[in-house]
C-alpha cells in the first residue's frame, strides 16, 4: 500500500504530521501516476497530491522535462506568485516511492466542460483569458538562472517533428499534407526572444475555482522556445469543447488574452500566435493518430484510445477552416 | 450470401440496448467507458450506412484531380505527395473543394456533433 510508504516519510516534509489518509489514484499513464491523499496532522489534515514514476519504471518520454525539472518549476511558479501548487517534497531513492514530488492540493475544477457550462464558473469565465494571459507572461519571465536544463524547441524543429511523426504513421492524410506545406512555408524563424514555454499551457493543466485561475499544472512538456507557442497552443479548437467563437479555451478572446499578457510588460506578436495555432492543431491531430498507433500495437488496447484516433478528423476540418476557409 | 438482420440492424440493436438499459445502472469510470463504447457503436453504423457512397465520389474526385487510375488509398497516397511536393495546392482547381467535401463526410462519420462540422455543414 502506497499510504505506507507516504506515512513512513511524512512526517520529514510536515512536521508534526501522524500519518496520512485516502491515497487513491487520480491518474496512471505507461510512466507517471498522480495520487491525491490527506496527510494527518493535529492541527488539521492536509491535502497533498503525489506525482511520481513508480519504482522500476523506464525512462519518461524523450520531450518530457523530467520530475525533478517539473518540480523545480512547479516552486519557482509559486515563489514568483503565480497560481501554482507549493512543492512540499521531492522524492529520495530511500523512501520507495520511486521518482517524482509532492505537493499541495488545490481545490478546483480542471474538466473543461464544467467549466464552460456550470453556473458556478459563470462568474470566473469571462476573466480567465485576460487572467491567463497574465500568467503565460509570467511563465515566460520566470528567473532565467534558476531554471533547470530542459530541451530546446523552435519552430523549425516542432515542423521536422511533427512531420517524422506523421510519416511513420504510413497513412495519407492529403490535409495535414498540406498543413505540413503551410507551416513550412510561414515558419517564421527563430523567435527573437527565447523564453521557458509550459509547453502544455490548456484546459485539463488549468485549476479554475469560481474566483478564476487557481493553478497552473503539469510542466511536463516544458521547454525553451518561443513564448508565443504557449499563446497559440490554448487557442486551438480542440480546447474549446464546442464553444468556437471563443478561441481562448471556449471562455475567452485572443484581445483579452493578449491584453492580460502585455499587462505584464511583455509583447505579444499576433501572427506568431497564430502560426503556433496552426501547428497546435496539426499537432493534437497528429497525436490523436498515436494514440490509434498505441492502441493497435497496445499495450493500451483501450476503446477510449481507439476512439481517439477517430478525432484526429476534427482537426483536419479546423485546419481547413484556419487555412482554405469556404467564406472567401 | 449472409442473412438478415444486417450488421447495422445488428450493431443498432446492441448500442440500443445498452444506451437505454445499461447505462442507467452503471456508475463511475465505467459509466464514462460505457459511452466511449455506445459512441464507438453509433459510428460503425454511420460508417456502414455512409463509407460505399462516400468512398466512391471520393474515388472519382481524385481520378479527376490527378489523371491516373488506382485504389482509394493509392490515389490519397499520390494526393498527399503532390501536396508535399507543391505541385498541388490551394489554386489548383478542384484541390480546395476535394479536400472540403472529404473531410466533411469523414466527420459525419467520425463526430456529426463537433462544432466545427455543425457550423460548415449549416446546421449550426
Amino acid at each position: 500500500m502506497i499510504e505506507t510508504e507516504l506515512s513512513r516519510c511524512v512526517a520529514d516534509f510536515s512536521p508534526g504530521a501522524t500519518g496520512v489518509t485516502g491515497a487513491a489514484k487520480l491518474s496512471g499513464g505507461a510512466s507517471q501516476e498522480t495520487w491525491t491523499f490527506d496527510i494527518v496532522h493535529p492541527g488539521g489534515n492536509v491535502g497533498a497530491i503525489l506525482r511520481r514514476a513508480p519504482p522500476g519504471y523506464g525512462a519518461a518520454p524523450s520531450r518530457a522535462a523530467g520530475l525533478d525539472a517539473e518540480a523545480i518549476l512547479m516552486q519557482l511558479a509559486f515563489d514568483a506568485g503565480l497560481p501554482s501548487p507549493r512543492v512540499l517534497h521531492v522524492l529520495r531513492p530511500e523512501e520507495g516511492l520511486g521518482k517524482g514530488f509532492i505537493m499541495s492540493r488545490i481545490e478546483g475544477e480542471t474538466i473543461a466542460r464544467k467549466i464552460l457550462r456550470d453556473e458556478e464558473f459563470a462568474k470566473a469565465r469571462p476573466m480567465l483569458a485576460r487572467q491567463l494571459g497574465k500568467v503565460a507572461a509570467g511563465i515566460h519571465n520566470l528567473p532565467e538562472a534558476k531554471l533547470p536544463k530542459l530541451r530546446s524547441s523552435s519552430s523549425t524543429k516542432e515542423i521536422a517533428e511533427l512531420e517524422r511523426e506523421y510519416r511513420s504513421f504510413n497513412w495519407p492524410r492529403p490535409v495535414f499534407e498540406l498543413a505540413l506545406r503551410w507551416l513550412a512555408d510561414h515558419d517564421p524563424g527563430p523567435s527573437r526572444e527565447v523564453t521557458l514555454v509550459h509547453g502544455d499551457f490548456r484546459h485539463g493543466n488549468l485549476i479554475i475555482g469560481t474566483d478564476g485561475v487557481r493553478a497552473v499544472l503539469d510542466w511536463e512538456l516544458a521547454h525553451f522556445g518561443d513564448p508565443m507557442e504557449d499563446l497559440g497552443w490554448i487557442c486551438v479548437n480542440s480546447w474549446r469543447f464546442g464553444e468556437i467563437d471563443k478561441p481562448v479555451g471556449g471562455f475567452g478572446s485572443r484581445e483579452d488574452l493578449f491584453a492580460g499578457y502585455e499587462e505584464t510588460g511583455r509583447k505579444v506578436d499576433a501572427d506568431r500566435v497564430m502560426f503556433w495555432e496552426v501547428m497546435g492543431t496539426l499537432r493534437w491531430g497528429i497525436m490523436c493518430c498515436g494514440m490509434m498507433q498505441r492502441f493497435r500495437i497496445g499495450p493500451d488496447h483501450s476503446m477510449e484510445r481507439a476512439m481517439i484516433g477517430r478525432r484526429s478528423s476534427e482537426t483536419e476540418i479546423d485546419l481547413l477552416r484556419l487555412l482554405a476557409s469556404r467564406g472567401g | 450470401m449472409q442473412d438478415e438482420p444486417t450488421p447495422t440492424e445488428l450493431v443498432k440493436a446492441v448500442a440500443d440496448f445498452l444506451r437505454t438499459e445499461i447505462a442507467p445502472v452503471i456508475k463511475g469510470h465505467n459509466a464514462f467507458k460505457l459511452r466511449v463504447g455506445i459512441n464507438a457503436l453509433d459510428l460503425v453504423t454511420r460508417q456502414l450506412a455512409l463509407e460505399t457512397p462516400a468512398d466512391a465520389a471520393e474515388t472519382s474526385r481524385l481520378k479527376a484531380l490527378l489523371g491516373i487510375d488506382g485504389s482509394l488509398l493509392e490515389l490519397n497516397r499520390a494526393l498527399s505527395e503532390k501536396i508535399a511536393k507543391g505541385e498541388v495546392d490551394l489554386d489548383t482547381p478542384g484541390l480546395k473543394e476535394h479536400l472540403w467535401q472529404t473531410t466533411m463526410d469523414k466527420l459525419a462519420v467520425d463526430q456529426p456533433n463537433y462544432a466545427s462540422y455543425k457550423r460548415e455543414a449549416g446546421t449550426a
